[in-house]
């Protein structure tokens, strides 16, 4: 059973954020999805005083495909990216993120914001987010502030979000063409499980030169991160497989796994490797047959 | 603020009325009003047992608080059809032996409801990847897959014949 709470349902961002902040001593928190909070409010890990739905909170919804940026609002749904052509086009690992994402019933509540604020180094919307070099932007009744996703987490379940602020949008830019942007997520099922490692990768081109590289790593660290190294050996480079061997190993170098119920320390670093220099070669190969 | 309060939820085309706390889940409310076909599995949003339609989206009842459905049309699978008139998705598991037990039976029916609503003619993949937060501890899927692809035909057909 859970400890009981007061929940308030504002039909407005403005009443959402007012809810928020009049909190005083008491613990206010905002529920999206819900599939997260509910889940730690039943094990008492999450006893909040007040709790703030917002689901009438329509500002939250809307995706916008921009010439230069596209943008989504917080409460955009993991079931609504599956549905979106334009997401397809634009940014497939968010979309081959959703498919592999908890279940049917899960996809159709839980929001992307929902999935950056609970501050897991398994969320899988992160990588995808973070390959594409997002912008989350956060707002309360003191303002809004926009900053990057990679600069958005402290550490495990630390992020830079204040208990009065919300994500209200995240937003990233068009990627240059030709581009590969995928994600891989390996777990113990293909469905309904939780990340050992997943790997989101953008890789650009022009030239016969890789033009752009973003590697990110989930579930191996204590927060989701870009592998800025092995960013680093690729960028202005034509790929050989010596330098993607060289990357993989600077991705699993740049790793800090655990050893958990889903998969050993060891068992990660090695999946990192092998998927980094996979996703790459396999990126590269196709951006060369353009 | 109250932390309970009497609240009007509409199943299956009826009104339910019952007075809960904020914190009682959808799922405890609609058993509280009788409603037994909604199953109690996991409560962690990993079974499917719960799942019920709110406006026609498949949701796990147990992640979704009672407050938050009210207005709402919300569907269980007693909501689809009964004996006396199945509705294709039951028939289609009827004829097909697609349950054991059954008690992830009405989560399953109505996770299938919502993948042909969005997709008349899934593939295995499509339906696979739609059933995958519904589990069955007793049996196998592929009866399953197989129930969900007839009930899509025969629901094709039956939309055709229109």
């Amino acid at each position: 059973m859970y400890a009981p709470f007061e929940l308030e349902m504002p039909g407005d961002l403005a009443g959402a954020l007012h809810a928020l902040a009049g909190g005083g001593d008491e613990t206010t928190v905002a529920i999206a999805g819900g599939t997260n909070l509910i889940v730690d409010m039943r094990a008492r890990r999450e006893r909040p005083d007040r709790v703030v739905g917002l689901g009438k909170v329509g500002e939250l919804r809307g995706m916008d495909f921009g010439a230069e940026r596209i943008s989504i609002g917080g409460g955009t749904t993991v079931t609504d990216l599956l549905r979106s052509p334009e997401i397809a086009q634009a940014a497939p690992s968010l979309v081959e993120s959703s498919r592999l994402f908890a279940g049917l019933m899960v996809r159709n509540t839980a929001t992307v914001a929902g999935n950056i604020a609970c501050g897991s180094p398994a969320a899988d919307l992160v990588p995808p987010l973070l390959a594409l070099d997002a912008d989350v932007t956060l707002a309360s009744r003191a303002g809004t502030r926009t900053l990057p996703l990679d600069e958005y987490f402290l550490g495990y379940k630390r992020d830079v979000r204040r208990p009065d602020e919300l994500i209200t949008r995240v937003s990233w830019p068009r990627l240059p063409q030709p581009f590969v942007n995928t994600f891989y997520k390996l777990a113990r099922r293909k469905g309904d499980a939780i990340t050992v490692t997943g790997v989101a990768l953008t890789l650009a081109a022009a030239g016969g030169v890789c033009t752009k590289a973003r590697i990110a790593l989930g579930a191996v660290a204590p927060i989701v991160f870009r592998a800025r190294d092995a960013e680093a050996l690729l960028e202005g480079r034509a790929l050989t497989p010596a330098l993607i061997d060289e990357a993989a190993r600077a991705a699993a170098a740049s790793s800090s796994p655990i050893d958990d119920v889903r998969a050993s320390a060891e068992y990660r670093l090695h999946t990192v490797e092998a998927l980094t220099r996979r996703l790459v070669a396999q990126a590269w190969d196709r951006l060369n047959r353009h | 603020m109250p932390t309970e309060r009497t609240i009007t939820l509409r199943v299956n085309g009826r009104d339910e009325r019952g007075s809960f706390p904020a914190h009682r889940t959808l799922l405890e409310a609609l058993r509280q009003t009788g409603h037994m076909e909604v199953k109690c599995g996991c409560e962690k949003g990993d079974c499917g047992a719960c799942a019920v339609l709110v406006d026609g989206m498949a949701v796990d009842s147990c992640l979704t608080l009672a407050w938050t459905a009210e207005g709402a049309e919300i569907t269980t699978v007693s909501g689809l059809g009964d004996l006396d008139a199945l509705h294709p998705v039951q028939q289609a598991f009827s004829d097909g032996g697609a349950a054991q037990c059954g008690y992830c039976t009405p989560g399953i029916i109505i996770a299938a409801k919502a993948i042909i609503d969005a997709n008349p003619d899934p593939t295995e993949e499509d339906i696979r990847v739609g059933l995958s937060g519904n589990l069955c501890r007793c049996t196998g899927y592929t009866k399953v897959f197989e129930a969900v692809s007839e009930a899509a035909a025969v629901m094709r057909a039956g939309r055709d014949g229109q």
